[in-house]
């Protein structure tokens, strides 16, 4: 297939991915904002929402504190944001458009039914209430999207790009929300922080849709090394690290399988699979957490560069 | 008299390209004036160079060089035996009948202004067509300052005109543009000119018009000097305006932050050296 | 003016032509509110699937529909068969005149075209000068207008030879009538058109360059989503089977055209481009163009890629060019030519301009390069103020007009306000050229005036479309 139309269906799909993210950020940040001090502490959730979306740069260039008003609008509807909520379905639809026959009806139906409806939010929400409701509405679409792209693609090397989008997003996604909030999941956190950071680690949770999760997989309160685990290595979790890169993995050995041919992705995505699989918690601590994060951050970009270099150019 | 010919296009990259595309016309044929003596072609990246005839009868060469890189360049060099011919071009590859060469390209549209100058000097010069070509390029000559300051390769006849400064590529076009309209077919023509004295850096190569006279035939005009050509011009490419014979067109893929750099150097073989460059 | 020709009742009005005795019939059966009913139907399902175009020189350029008749259009099998001959015979005249003209150039040396009209037409590309094309085909795909005036005589109103647009429509409004009228369908017997796609494909791989070594490598060529006719470039590659392109996605590497794939370079053979010759290389024609493919025509002088349609068609479209087609088809062909040419002065001539200022309320005026109905007078309809300020442009530059005589086109019922009612249609053949010869899918598009009186059929001035039936008797 062409090169732009695999580039296409890619981008598509991580738009579609990070949107979502986008709105579970936004959704469990207007959780802890809404509780009283005395059980989160007195820092500044929205700017580290912000930080989380890795968007801040652009964010201070237009504001000089994060607050409710500002850092929803920023992340759901500003324009002047490329990572908004709004972009992202924009740029979205954008690249269905261009590959507009290599998407099911279905697809199409759902980014463009997701694009029209966009505009009935206008310039923004009049109420927390609807802008709850705006959120949920940003995680259904998604999840439409998701469902029809599962539901009706040919098993081809389009419906494989398109796979290896969504998760390339969610794995850089997760591990962002790990770079921001890794010094509550220290193992010594228990102790410095007590009962104040139970409800941080409930929303890092609820931002990967895990808090349910975690209690099945656990069945044990929740421990800050634990929430580090399942983030991290449990393959059970659909957005764990170690879940994306077995996804990854399968659908670049797909596409290396179809055409016949393995090349720098592939080799790569291995590697990464196969060190997380041979990781364990104890172990990662000790090396140090952020310093596990940030390089895990700074290989799946190199990874995202080697999708683009080998198929996409 | 035989002239020496080095002509060097030298491109660095901030950002090195993931290909680079070319299409050369730098390679000079044979004519009653001219003699190709030697001639070669070099690429600095890896690549195939192709030859083809252009329908102007012009020798191209394409290439695609795969990067990335960061420099580029692409050396022509070689010798040419040129004799005086009075300007008159016999025996060059015509692949057009002289009709063709009234056509009017985007570059070479003449406006009111130069519908103007035209015809004013066809009023004063009479209408035997050498006359009036002479009258027409001493008379541009006179009125144009002609330098260096590097224009753009987009100036048209009439905004030249309008300036009335421009380098050898603007008078040309002017004259053609003029030429045109009293309905004398007229090409533009790219190449190289040896100066005894002069040794002012120069926009790269050197350029002007060939005007069809029945009876005669093509005959060269060079607006710039205010002389027809003579053995110190080397004929390289023709073509309705300066994008048709332009010596290199090119373009990148991928890549950015570009700076060119052309060096020229054109002497008598044997004979004293002279340097021309632009950077 | 006459009274127009009408395809249903001809002449004088009383007597219902043959083929078209069953439509004749079943409109009378049919209730209006059904009818209507259809009509909106129609409507919505053009806008679900999207056939839209952009309409230029409207200050929003919205995306539009063009208006659907449901009535169909009926020409009877002997009609057809004449029309097929006719058009065979002129695009074999235009292949031949566009090789001659970039070739040997003897109709200019015969003295039959003067020099000039072809040297300093702005459509005729000097660059394709003596350059061989695959097979020698340059009009693979061409769309000729046609029009009635009554039951014997057509005429030639235009040839497209660039990029003509349109087969979209003529397949999309088939689809659309089998599914709305099947019982109307079944008291006909209808040649097919939806085999379209297929003679195209075989058509465009017929005519791959002769180093093509396997099965060639097609592709369609669009200037991309922006583009006005993006549609039917979209519906087309689909339809076709190919990859749409657009010009970034391919590259020239050693004479040889490239697309960039999952699976790195794969080369390709035939591009079927929606690209005009202006943008289509920028290291040939226009420098500042993103839509081309750089290096492009020294592949396609190499031998390595085929062009359809070819570089430099345009000159064949040429509305001074075709006042020609007559002695062009003589010359080639030493044949008469089957269809004939809308009587023309072109006003380059002192005589003819003369003519035609004399004369301008009676006339329609049109711009030599103008396309889609931009640009021309219809004298008979227009305002005196209109007139003046069109002969103006005329004096000022005569050279970019040609004039011809007011026709009546024939009318065709039709579905309006009122109910049904005669309007003027025109005909847009689509004709096919590969190795084996002329192709033409029975019918083609049928472009119907809406507004009452008037005979511009053009979409972007309120024209609709219909279905065209030939009967397969």
């Amino acid at each position: 297939m062409l090169s732009r139309t695999a580039d296409n269906l890619y981008w598509l799909s991580r738009y579609v991915e990070r949107a979502e993210y986008l709105a579970r950020i936004l959704d469990a940040t207007q959780r802890l904002s809404a509780l009283p001090l005395a059980y989160v502490g007195a820092s500044n959730e929205w700017e580290s929402a912000v930080l989380t979306a890795g968007c801040a740069t652009g964010f201070f260039k237009l504001y000089d504190e994060a607050n409710e008003e500002n850092v929803t609008d920023y992340l759901a509807f500003s324009t002047a944001n490329s990572s908004s909520i709004r972009s992202c379905f924009e740029a979205a639809r954008h690249n269905a458009r261009a590959v507009r026959t290599a998407l099911t009806m279905e697809m199409w139906d759902s980014i463009n039914g997701t694009w029209l409806e966009l505009k009935r939010y206008g310039n923004g929400p009049t109420s927390r209430e609807e802008f709850s409701r705006f959120l949920r509405w940003v995680q259904e679409s998604s999840l439409r999207f998701d469902g029809s792209a599962y539901r009706t693609m040919l098993r081809s090397d389009a419906y494989w790009f398109s796979r290896l989008g969504v998760y390339m997003e969610r794995a850089d996604n997760t591990a962002r929300i790990l770079d921001v909030k890794y010094h509550l999941l220290l193992p010594d956190n228990e102790r410095v922080g007590g009962p104040l950071d139970y409800f941080q680690w409930a929303a890092i949770l609820r931002s990967v849709s895990a808090l349910t999760a975690y209690h099945w997989v656990y069945r044990d309160s929740l421990k800050p090394w634990l929430v580090a685990d399942l983030l991290i290595l449990k393959d059970e979790l659909p957005r764990s690290l170690s879940s994306c890169y077995e996804a990854i993995v399968r659908n670049l050995d797909q596409i290396a399988g179809a055409y016949g041919r393995q090349g720098a992705a592939q080799r790569q995505a291995r590697g990464m699979r196969t060190r997380l699989q041979n990781s364990k918690m104890d172990g990662i601590f000790q090396r140090g957490l952020h310093e596990f994060i940030s390089e895990f951050i700074t290989e799946n970009n190199r990874l995202g560069g080697a999708i683009t270099e080998q198929f996409l150019l | 008299m035989r002239i020496r010919i080095s002509h060097a296009t030298s491109y660095r990259y901030e950002t090195p390209p993931k290909s680079v595309t070319q299409v050369l016309r730098l390679t000079p044929r044979n004519h009653d004036g001219q003699y190709v003596v030697n001639w070669r072609v070099e690429v600095s990246q890896d690549c195939q160079l192709h030859q083809q005839e252009g329908a102007f009868g012009n020798i191209s060469h394409v290439f695609n060089a795969e990067g990335p890189f960061d420099e580029l360049s692409v050396t022509v060099a070689g010798e040419v035996d040129t004799q005086d011919t009075h300007g008159i071009v016999n025996g060059a590859i015509e692949r057009f009948p002289p009709a063709l060469y009234l056509r009017e390209t985007a570059l070479t549209m003449p406006d009111p202004a130069i519908i103007d100058f035209a015809e004013a000097t066809r009023t004063d010069a009479g209408t035997d067509t050498l006359t009036l070509l002479h009258a027409l390029m001493m008379r541009l000559n006179a009125e144009m300052t002609f330098d260096t300051e590097p224009t753009q390769v987009e100036t048209t006849a009439a905004e030249a005109f309008a300036g009335k400064r421009g380098v050898c590529q603007d008078g040309t076009h002017i004259f053609i543009a003029a030429a045109r309209h009293l309905g004398v077919p007229t090409r533009y023509v790219s190449g190289h000119f040896y100066r005894e004295n002069d040794t002012s850096a120069q926009d790269a190569g050197h350029a002007w018009a060939e005007a069809y006279v029945d009876k005669l035939g093509w005959v060269g005009f060079d607006p710039t000097n205010a002389i027809s050509p003579t053995e110190a011009h080397v004929r390289v490419a023709v073509g309705l305006d300066y994008l048709g014979a332009a010596p290199v067109r090119g373009t990148r893929y991928g890549g950015g932050g570009e700076t060119l750099k052309v060096t020229i150097n054109v002497d008598q073989a044997n004979w004293q050296t002279q340097s021309q460059s632009q950077s | 003016m006459a009274a127009a020709f009408d395809e249903m009742k001809g002449h004088d009005g009383d007597q219902v032509r043959p083929a078209y005795g069953e439509l004749a019939q079943w409109l009378k059966e049919v209730p209006p509110d059904v009818l209507d009913y259809r009509r909106r139907e129609a409507e919505l399902i053009f806008r679900r699937i999207g056939i839209t175009f952009a309409v230029y020189g409207e200050a929003d350029a919205t995306e539009r529909l063009i208006p659907f008749d449901v009535i169909p259009r009926i020409m009877a099998a002997s009609e057809w068969r004449f029309l097929e001959k006719g058009l065979t015979q002129r695009v074999n005249a235009l292949n031949l005149f566009i090789k001659d003209v970039y070739g040997a150039r003897e109709i200019l040396r015969a003295g039959i075209i003067p020099e000039d009209l072809v040297f300093r037409n702005p459509a005729f590309r000097p660059e394709m000068n003596g350059q061989r094309v695959p097979h020698d085909i340059y009009v693979h795909i061409a769309g000729i207008d046609i029009i009635r005036v009554d039951a014997d005589t057509f005429y030639v109103l235009e040839d497209n030879a660039r990029t003509p647009s349109g087969v979209s429509y003529m397949l999309e409004n088939r689809e659309i009538m089998m599914r709305l009228f099947p019982e109307l369908f079944s008291r006909h017997r209808i040649a097919p058109v939806e085999n379209y796609p297929d003679e195209l494909l075989a058509s465009l791989k017929s005519v791959a360059p002769l180093t093509t070594s396997k099965e060639p490598t097609v592709v369609l060529l669009t200037p991309g989503v922006f583009n006005s006719a993006y549609y039917e470039h979209s519906f087309l590659a689909d339809k076709l089977g190919v990859e749409l392109v657009e010009g970034r996605d391919l590259f020239v590497k050693d004479e040889v055209v490239y697309m960039r794939t999952t699976q790195g370079p794969q080369r390709v053979d035939v591009i079927y481009r929606r690209v005009d010759d202006d943008f289509i290389d920028p290291l040939t024609f226009r420098a500042d163009s993103i839509l081309g493919v750089p290096g492009l025509m020294s592949a396609y002088a190499a031998g390595n890629v085929t062009l359809a349609n070819a570089v430099g068609t345009g000159i064949a479209d040429d509305k001074a060019v075709y006042s020609f087609m007559p002695a062009i088809v003589k010359f080639y062909l030493g044949e008469e030519p089957l269809l004939k040419n809308v009587p023309t002065w072109r006003c380059r001539e002192e005589e003819h301009l003369k003519y035609v200022l004399d004369h301008l309320p009676e006339l329609v005026v049109k711009e030599v390069h103008g396309s889609g109905g931009y640009g021309m007078l219809i004298g008979p309809t227009a305002s005196k103020i209109a007139i003046e300020q069109f002969r103006a442009k005329l004096k000022a530059e005569p050279k970019n007009f040609i004039a011809q005589p007011t026709l009546a086109l024939s009318t065709s019922p039709t579905c309006v306000e009122e109910g049904v009612a005669p309007r003027h249609v025109d005909l847009r053949p689509f004709v096919l050229t590969g190795r084996n010869g002329v192709r033409i899918v029975p019918g083609g598009l049928t472009r119907v005036a809406l507004k009452k009186g008037s005979l511009v059929v053009n979409s972007s001035q309120g024209g609709g479309t219909k279905d065209t039936w030939v009967l397969d008797s």
